[in-house]
């Protein structure tokens, strides 16, 4: 079961297939805030819409100046799954685990996915709000994990 | 030049269909291109046509079995139209059979088959993760914490959508029961002579909420075509024409984006082709007689009907009872061949041919006096497709 192990500092098992930034350039400004602890969603510079996942142009205005807006880290939960299968080798002792797909009110609703921390097997609630949790892994990234606002 | 001009309404008909045996992943004897050459030559066949006749083929979720060798393969004497539906996934079922009527209304072609070859046990298994150490692009933001697979997004869509509308598992199961009960009399399909009991389904080990095992497709080996040709050819071959009375393809707003994006997300995304769908064929959603509605996972095949005016989303619990869709005394019989849940998944291609089947008169669970047939191709995928065929 996900986070049984109170060793582990992540919540899902190592050798998870590990976030590296695209090649072209389009999200290193995302890993890299992570890295620092800051939730990053990318902005155009021209009519200041969010969007993600990152893109190379706005969608609403075709600006091509996009920068990165730190947000608060505060979602809510749009909606959440409870995972059962293990689909990577990595997860065949780590089901269930919950995956949450987060709305950010602060970044026009943009949304998400990350695991939600804690025990896998408990009632959660649809809208629940949530906070952004850095978890730093040792090969030298860190993901964007959530834990249910106090 | 009147609009009505632009239309393949009854212009087109599909006049051959044809299929492999259907195998569990990994138990075809024989390699997946000759499962498609099998499946394009029981078309020909069954429309009666010679397989030098075909001068055209299309496929989509980038068929491995390309237009090129199999028009090598089978000797055919000219290949004068191959396309490739755009995006993965079951979308593109009814979008290769639409594309296929285009070319033959704009004359690119006389007779197009359009194939779907798929053995799962010598290829990829859409079901797993691939075993990369590192991932770029939209998938770093999902893949990292065991979100990878199609039925992990069709969850959470379902998932949101059953919160928004009140709609319980039961209505899943309705799903799940309807096509295994439906296999039950179709020879041809994998799960013939396993039926399936709610109990069974209840019990059933969870492989995401809210899916049990049973409201998953299953993986296959198999193949499966049909063959098209314009109206005033088909009136003159074999078996009774499936008129095209509309097909439509594409996709809602920013439906593709990526991570989860998509702004109206608790969707199949056809909200924005079964109005052109319906419009085409001059019909309304309750004059369909019988629906093949792709099912890689249940809950997707009740948003696609919700969204095709076959039951409104706050009736989703009335309308979705075992009862009501199927055969032989439901208002609505659904997957009537046991579809991807317990015919094959063929990737949809076999709903096709069920569709077809259904307004010939021919369908192991035959819907008296069925007339309108509909296809609905790869639910909240981008983009995906539908079809409606009338005998």
């Amino acid at each position: 079961m996900a986070h049984e192990d109170a060793k582990s500092p992540y919540y899902l098992p190592t050798g998870m297939p590990a976030p590296k930034p695209a090649p072209d350039g389009l999200d290193t400004e995302f890993w890299d805030a992570a890295r620092r602890h800051e939730l990053v969603v990318q902005r155009c510079r021209r009519c200041d819409a969010f969007q993600f996942g990152p893109e190379w142009i706005c969608h609403r205005c075709h600006g091509e100046d996009l920068g990165w807006h730190r947000v608060s880290g505060r979602g809510r939960i749009y909606s959440w799954e409870r995972v059962w299968h293990p689909v990577h080798p990595a997860l065949k002792d780590a089901c269930p685990y919950i995956v949450v797909l987060v709305e950010l009110p602060d970044a026009d609703n943009v949304r998400m996915i990350g695991n939600l921390l804690g025990d896998p097997m408990r009632d959660i609630a649809f809208d629940a709000p949530v906070e952004a949790v850095f978890e730093d892994h040792d090969e030298g990234f860190t993901l964007v994990q959530w834990k249910l606002a106090g | 030049m009147s609009t009505n001009e632009f239309t393949i309404k009854d212009k087109v008909a599909i006049v051959g269909i044809g299929e492999t045996k259907y195998y569990k992943r990994g138990q075809a004897p024989v390699s997946e291109f000759r499962l498609a050459c099998e499946a394009i030559r029981k078309a020909a066949d069954d429309a009666g046509i010679a397989v030098s006749d075909i001068d055209g083929l299309a496929s989509y979720s980038n068929e491995r079995n390309d237009a090129s060798r199999v028009a090598a393969a089978l000797g055919l004497p000219a290949l004068h139209y191959s396309n490739m539906f755009w995006g993965g996934g079951g979308g593109g079922g009814s979008g290769a059979v639409g594309n296929a009527a285009a070319a033959l209304v704009a004359g690119y072609a006389k007779y197009v088959c359009v194939f779907r070859a798929l053995a799962q046990g010598q290829f990829v298994r859409f079901g797993q993760a691939p075993a990369a150490k590192t991932v770029s692009g939209p998938a770093a933001y999902t893949m990292p914490y065991g979100m990878s697979v199609p039925a992990h997004w069709v969850a959470l869509r379902t998932r949101r959508f059953m919160y928004e509308h009140n709609v319980t598992q039961d209505a899943l199961a309705a799903v799940a029961l309807a096509g295994y009960h439906h296999a039950q009399f179709n020879p041809r399909a994998v799960m013939y002579g396993r039926p399936l009991t709610r109990e069974q389904y209840d019990r059933s080990r969870w492989i995401v909420e809210p899916f049990h095992l049973y409201d998953c497709c299953m993986e296959n080996d198999g193949a499966a075509a049909v063959i098209l040709t314009t109206a005033d050819r088909a009136r003159d071959l074999r078996n009774k024409p499936a008129y095209l009375m509309a097909a439509a393809q594409g996709s809602g707003y920013r439906q593709g984006a990526s991570v989860e994006n998509a702004p109206d997300y608790a969707s199949s995304n056809f909200k924005s082709l079964a109005p052109r769908l319906f419009a085409m064929a001059g019909i309304s959603p309750r004059d369909v007689d019988v629906a093949q509605i792709y099912e890689h996972f249940s809950g997707a095949v009740i948003l696609s009907a919700v969204e095709h005016g076959l039951c409104a989303a706050d009736e989703v619990m009335d309308f979705f009872t075992f009862e009501n869709i199927t055969w032989p005394n439901g208002k609505l019989p659904i997957n009537t061949s046991g579809g991807n849940l317990a015919e094959c998944y063929m990737h949809g291609l076999e709903l096709v041919n069920e569709a077809v089947r259904q307004v010939r008169g021919t369908s192991t669970c035959q819907v008296k006096d069925a007339e309108i047939s509909l296809v609905v191709s790869g639910p909240m995928v981008s983009p995906v497709s539908d079809l409606i065929l009338h005998g």
